[in-house]
């Protein structure tokens, strides 16, 4: 799929060329996030552990040059070695030279956004040496060529037929089967042989703790676990934010994480990799790419709270109806969309705008990240960098002069419902694009001032 | 410079001013742990729960739960908690030795009643993976190690002792495929919690 001239309205205008996935991609969110609403009423304290998180994760910003080192201090005394990557470019330098001493040419990896976020894989395949995705999702999407399109359920668009196809493809499955427990059999006897054969694992971290120098990974599947228990050399890849200060305060992100992303009270494994086993090597890569510098971003600095879980995705209606891969991002959604123009502004200026700014994903956000308003003070970033699409720019242009004249306004809205009334095509036609997927409703006969005006007397 | 310098000085170029920690002594009510929340929440996460009196009781409820498993190489961590000696040197090796476990017997140390999870470390598995790699899974839990919140479990548990420590909540699951929850995506595919009163 070529997604590197199109933006997010061309992307979504694909995605919706087929209105009954587009209705059954937008259920299924719909109802994790109804899951997430269910876990999240039924603990009374909730909002208390969401301002908790959001201030842990304040302190931490606030304090991230001294727990880094205090991480850094304590994971070489359990005996990590640490690596510093300011780029994903350095990054994955970092684990290429790292496979190149263990003469790897094949290794297991479970999930990482931020191996996704500097490309590891492609990376990794130019230098002859082939990475096995061992989160099923994962897999699938790899299967299949594509990028994951959510962060936690990453093949979330496919349907198990076509999921069939690919194992028929290239596990050997019977062709037409799409039972979801038996290619999850097939997935498992298929990656166990991976795991049993494979001397180095990479896994993601989701938190590090300074006090300790101890990581936490979550999974569901346990395919961090398999992997790293059996490998010779365990690989740890985060970003820098990824550190909390105290252990204590797992408790607080772990109670927040699972309930967030799919609705469950916790992940089946949370594991904490302290030291490497006896024999082991563990490396640890603190990745920049681009945080320190969102970091001095005083607007937009929260969105290094971020804890992954996806909630943003699940609730917002323009992710629901518009795909994953209509971010062209690793990662996608509204916190997608406030992360990635720190990447690239102008790769990612059309992010911001793929937003109703309802503020949905800023109510489920279990650390409290203002995500709605970043991404409003992005369109204003965006639009002062010169970023913004010319057709974007001379609209708001056009409607800063109407609204800034009430007469002309007034005059406008009386036109403009003349006009749509009598000839609703006007503005429910192919060269709006305003009227894609969508109707326009009925113009009404009076203004809301008028409406007023008239009422008001009685 | 090199990069762990300067993503040092930028970050503290653009850190902002610290805030202070909350404290999270107020999530720490002192209502007792309920057995019943913790059988209830660790059913639903798809765990078989067993209450016993005494641990000799093992033995034949697990021959009777995975009668229909084909189990034929059993390792309990403890050897008193299973009536057959696991493989010799079980304990020996990268882990590998244990690919062919159908059924691991461990102890946890703590169970969490609002999430059904149990709290493992490397003391008790010697193996680090040998609840993952394992195809089914036992865990015996004290009812007295059973606490409300995880904030109770951190503050129980405290600092690191071992080098490894996991949650385990159930069986190993996925719901990738279509959002239909699988049991047994690469982990164990059932946890039995036997839970002596």
């Amino acid at each position: 799929m070529d997604t590197s001239i199109k933006d997010h309205a061309a992307l979504a205008e694909q995605f919706n060329a087929n209105e009954p996935r587009v209705n059954w991609h937008d259920e299924t969110l719909w109802w994790v996030r109804q899951k997430r609403d269910k876990m999240a009423w039924s603990i009374p304290e909730w909002e208390e552990l969401r301002e908790a998180a959001s201030r842990i994760k304040h302190n931490v910003l606030g304090n991230l040059h001294d727990y880094l080192l205090e991480f850094e201090r304590n994971a070489q005394q359990n005996g990590a070695t640490v690596h510093w990557a300011a780029d994903a470019e350095e990054h994955n330098r970092i684990v290429l030279g790292l496979l190149q001493e263990q003469n790897v040419k094949r290794m297991v990896k479970s999930k990482s956004m931020l191996t996704e976020e500097c490309h590891l894989n492609h990376y990794l395949a130019d230098h002859g040496i082939e990475v096995i995705d061992t989160d099923l999702g994962e897999r699938i999407v790899q299967l299949a060529k594509e990028p994951p399109s959510h962060i936690v359920l990453p093949c979330i668009h496919k349907k198990k037929e076509e999921i069939g196809d690919l194992f028929h493809e290239h596990l050997g499955t019977p062709a037409g089967n799409a039972d979801p427990q038996f290619l999850t059999a097939a997935a498992r006897a298929h990656l166990r042989s991976e795991f049993i054969q494979s001397r180095v694992a990479i896994t993601g971290v989701n938190f590090a703790v300074a006090e300790t120098g101890e990581m936490v990974v979550c999974t569901n599947e346990g395919n961090a676990d398999m992997g790293a228990h059996l490998a010779d050399v365990h690989i740890a890849c985060m970003g820098i934010e990824k550190i909390i200060p105290q252990r204590r305060h797992l408790g607080v992100f772990l109670r927040l994480l699972a309930r967030s992303a799919t609705g469950q009270p916790i992940t089946t494994y949370s594991s904490h990799f302290r030291t490497p086993k006896p024999g082991q090597q563990l490396h640890i890569i603190l990745v920049d790419n681009g945080r320190s510098r969102q970091l001095g971003r005083e607007d937009f600095r929260n969105s290094l709270k971020c804890i992954r879980c996806g909630a943003c995705m699940n609730t917002c209606p323009v992710y629901r109806r518009s795909g994953g891969h209509s971010y062209h991002n690793a990662i996608a959604g509204p916190i997608g969309a406030i992360l990635a123009p720190n990447l690239d502004m102008k790769q990612y200026a059309d992010l911001p705008f793929a937003s109703t700014l309802c503020g949905s994903c800023s109510n489920v956000c279990p650390v409290k990240i203002d995500i709605h308003q970043q991404l409003y003070k992005w369109r204003q970033v965006v639009t002062q960098e010169g970023q913004a699409s010319g057709a974007k720019a001379a609209g708001m242009k056009m409607m800063t002069s109407v609204l800034s004249r009430p007469g002309l306004y007034k005059f406008a809205g009386k036109t403009a419902r003349w006009v749509l009334r009598l000839a609703p095509g006007v503005a429910n036609n192919r060269f709006n694009p305003w009227s894609k997927q969508r109707e326009l409703p009925a113009a009404p006969k009076t203004s809301f001032a008028d409406w007023y005006k008239e009422n008001r007397k009685q | 410079m090199n990069s762990r310098d300067r993503i040092l000085q930028a970050v503290k170029a653009n850190q902002p001013d610290v805030a202070t920690l909350p404290d999270l002594q107020a999530f720490i009510s002192p209502a007792p742990a309920s057995l019943e929340t913790f059988r209830k929440v660790a059913a639903g996460m798809g765990s078989h729960i067993l209450e016993i009196k005494d641990e000799s009781e093992i033995p034949a409820l697990l021959k009777q739960y995975y009668s229909d498993a084909n189990i034929q190489q059993v390792v309990a961590t403890d050897p008193s908690l299973y009536d057959i000696a696991a493989p010799l040197n079980w304990q020996t090796g990268d882990g590998r030795q244990l690919q062919d476990a159908d059924l691991a017997i461990v102890r946890a140390q703590v169970g969490v009643a609002e999430n059904g999870a149990l709290w493992l470390t490397e003391a008790e598995l010697q193996v680090r993976v040998l609840p993952f790699i394992s195809q089914h899974l036992a865990v015996v839990l004290d009812q007295s190690a059973i606490v409300p919140t995880m904030h109770h479990a951190y503050e129980r548990i405290g600092g690191p002792q071992t080098g490894f420590g996991v949650f385990i909540a159930g069986p190993s699951k996925t719901a990738d495929i279509e959002q239909s929850l699988v049991l047994g995506a690469h982990g164990a595919k059932s946890l039995t919690i036997f839970i002596k009163g």
